[in-house]
């Protein structure tokens, strides 16, 4: 078994799913992102991301978010 | 009686609206929607009572403009009608249980209900009701289906009162719902599904965004000069022209009326184009030159928004979009001012910071031609040859690109990153297709025929006081020596203040080389937004944003006219 790992979702690859453990940085955006159900302990998964630092889009239950670069440097998930 | 529609963004609550008023408004497939507020009426036993459409919200805790809306129009409500997307319950309940910590009364409906079926999700709304002690009923607000059984049950509304609570604790509420209520079963991708997750990665995504954009732009082509062709121009030469000439006989073929109403006469024959009457020109601009455009680019839109592609456009822009001081979520206010200016400026208030709503306003206002401008742009230049149109728009892009690039480095604040939900691609229903289509064609002829043909009729008769001469000579030196078109040219720009589609008729009799259109179309569609966007552009910005548009304007309409005259 592999020991799950801390990444942010800018390097999660696309299709791999992890567990968001928490936001860095500001209340702001975490507010934010809980209103949207992105919040700790929420099961995520990476739909895609643009290249040249473009937004990352992931999935939330049926919801797709699309998240600025950025922000996705600052959410951090765990991974198997 | 004061009900209030509430709900997260895009559930639905202006078809629901529509379904409750009868009020026809704007609904699409995107968050964002409804900008402002919509109040409507309707009958509620021997009542009439009030009904507002609320912008969309994620939570009463006010986290953007929108939000704040919301959270201070509940004060005011009576009733809370709290509308969820059944497909996505989680976070849809998150905002109801806030809701039920509050004094108004709450009834839920489980909207988009007959997507629940084959995403495999089953809802107990039986349970449901019973945990959250208030009606819950499913419906769906496209088709009309569980409207009236919700209405029905409004007396029912009961306000809960529940003590407050922390946001964890409310999530925790919510998910122990969720599992209690909702079960899922495995269902299968469908194509709707897989073409949602290609049109968003970037390597299968941007070829299909190119596809898409051309396609909706050959097709806009192609509707709108096939309706000019073969339904409206036939229809003024062979039934209205005659008559008109009719008239011009009675009139004795000249005179102030004659002048006024009919307009000059090319060869003894009425030009719908350029004869400049009230009656002639002054109907047939709108009607037969502009509204076809505006039919098929807003079918065209309609059918985007309603599939829910533009969100996606966001995504796959938003690098571009940042480097114009905007971000990705811009390209929906833009794409409306393809249209018109005046709702495209509204739009911008869906962009968070006051800096990006300047920035996307000023540059809607200057570089995006609105679909009266096109019909100009397709009817002056159109018969030159593809490459003076491909010049002018081509020129717009850049003045676009160039601007967003200038403003980005110089205007002051900041510019957020994206953060938006992507909708399902939803196949559009035909009926708010159509509606959608009706009422801004609609709005068009409401807001743009009496502008038109005010417009013309101001036109004539400045010209008989010589007016229009005085201000020829005087400006001859800028519109000449800058721009090199004839003097008289400046007619066309003073009037495209008022409408940029009259201008057609202006310029059309000036005969113009097909380099001079294209400075004359560019300047017009650059020089001044037309006085319906300027008043919302004053609105929306506030005096010295104002005042920084139209500078950014004046300099920039100079630049670019003075350098295509050196060009051309």
């Amino acid at each position: 078994m592999d020991e799950p790992k801390r990444i942010t979702v800018r390097q999660m690859r696309a299709g791999q799913s992890g567990k968001v453990v928490h936001v860095m940085g500001g209340v702001g955006l975490a507010n934010r992102l809980n209103s949207l159900g992105i919040r700790p302990g929420k099961r995520i998964t990476k739909v895609s991301s643009m290249f040249m630092r473009g937004p990352v889009t992931i999935q939330v239950d049926r919801a797709q978010v699309a998240i600025g670069h950025g922000m996705a440097g600052r959410i951090v998930v765990e991974v198997v | 009686m004061k009900i209030l529609l509430m709900g997260n963004p895009n559930v639905g609550k202006s078809a629901f609206f529509s379904r409750l008023t009868g009020t026809k408004v704007i609904a699409s497939n995107y968050p964002g929607t409804t900008v402002g507020f919509t109040k409507g009426q309707m009958k509620l036993g021997d009542e009439i009572a009030e009904v507002i459409d609320v912008p969309g919200t994620y939570t009463l805790e006010p986290t953007s403009k929108a939000e704040e809306v919301a959270s201070q129009m509940l004060l005011e409500g009576d009733l809370v009608i709290d509308i969820l997307d059944a497909t996505n319950l989680e976070r849809n309940l998150y905002l109801t249980l806030e809701l039920l910590e509050r004094e108004t009364p709450v009834i839920v409906a489980l909207n988009i209900w007959d997507d629940t079926k084959h995403r495999g999700i089953n809802i107990d709304t039986a349970k449901l009701e019973e945990h959250l002690g208030v009606p819950v009923a499913p419906t769906v607000a496209v088709t009309g289906e569980g409207i009236k059984e919700l209405v029905d049950r409004i007396p029912e509304a009961v306000s809960r009162k529940m003590p407050e609570r922390t946001r964890d604790e409310r999530w925790a509420a919510v998910g122990s719902i969720v599992n209690e209520i909702q079960t899922i079963t495995h269902h299968h991708h469908t194509w709707l599904d897989h073409l949602q997750d290609t049109s968003i990665k970037p390597m299968t995504g941007l070829p299909i965004a190119a596809l898409v954009l051309a396609a909706s732009f050959f097709v806009i082509r192609f509707i709108g000069e096939n309706l000019i062709g073969y339904v409206m121009e036939p229809l003024f030469e062979k039934l209205w022209v005659p008559l008109m000439m009719r008239l011009s006989d009675l009139l004795g073929s000249g005179g102030f009326w004659h002048d006024v109403l009919i307009g000059k006469l090319f060869d003894g024959e009425i030009d719908s184009f350029q004869s400049m009457g009230v009656l002639t020109t002054g109907l047939f601009i709108p009607l037969g030159a502009v509204l076809p455009y505006i039919l098929a680019f807003y079918l065209i839109l309609g059918l985007l928004e309603d599939v829910g592609y533009l969100p996606r456009l966001a995504v796959l822009l938003d690098n571009l979009m940042h480097r114009l001081g905007l971000h990705g979520y811009a390209i929906i206010p833009t794409m409306l001012g393809l249209g018109c200016s005046v709702p495209a400026i509204l739009a911008t208030r869906i962009l968070e910071s006051r800096r990006e709503r300047l920035i996307a306003a000023t540059l809607i206002s200057i570089a995006i031609p609105c679909a009266a401008a096109q019909a100009m742009i397709f009817g002056l230049v159109g018969e030159h040859g593809a490459q003076y149109v491909v010049m002018v728009y081509g020129t717009l892009f850049m003045v676009w690109l160039f601007l967003g690039f200038i403003l980005n480095r110089t205007v002051s604040g900041f510019s957020p990153e994206i953060l938006i939900e992507i909708p399902p691609y939803r196949l559009p229903s035909w009926r708010t297709v159509l509606t959608k289509l009706w009422m801004r064609a609609h709005g068009f002829l409401k807001e743009a025929l009496p502008i038109i043909m005010l417009a013309i009729l101001a036109v004539s008769i400045l010209y008989s006081l010589g007016v229009f001469d005085a201000i020829a000579d005087f400006t001859a030196p800028v519109v000449s020596g800058v721009f090199g078109l004839p003097k008289e040219a400046v007619v066309a720009i003073v009037v495209g203040f008022l409408r940029k589609d009259v201008a057609i008729g202006l310029l059309a009799p000036l005969s113009l080389t097909a380099g001079q259109l294209v400075i004359g179309c560019v300047v017009l569609t650059m020089f001044f937004p037309c006085i319906a966007a300027f008043v919302v552009l004053a609105r929306e910005l506030g005096f010295k944003g104002l005042l920084t548009a139209i500078g950014v304007m004046l300099i920039a309409t100079f630049a670019v006219g003075g350098l295509l005259n050196l060009v051309l």
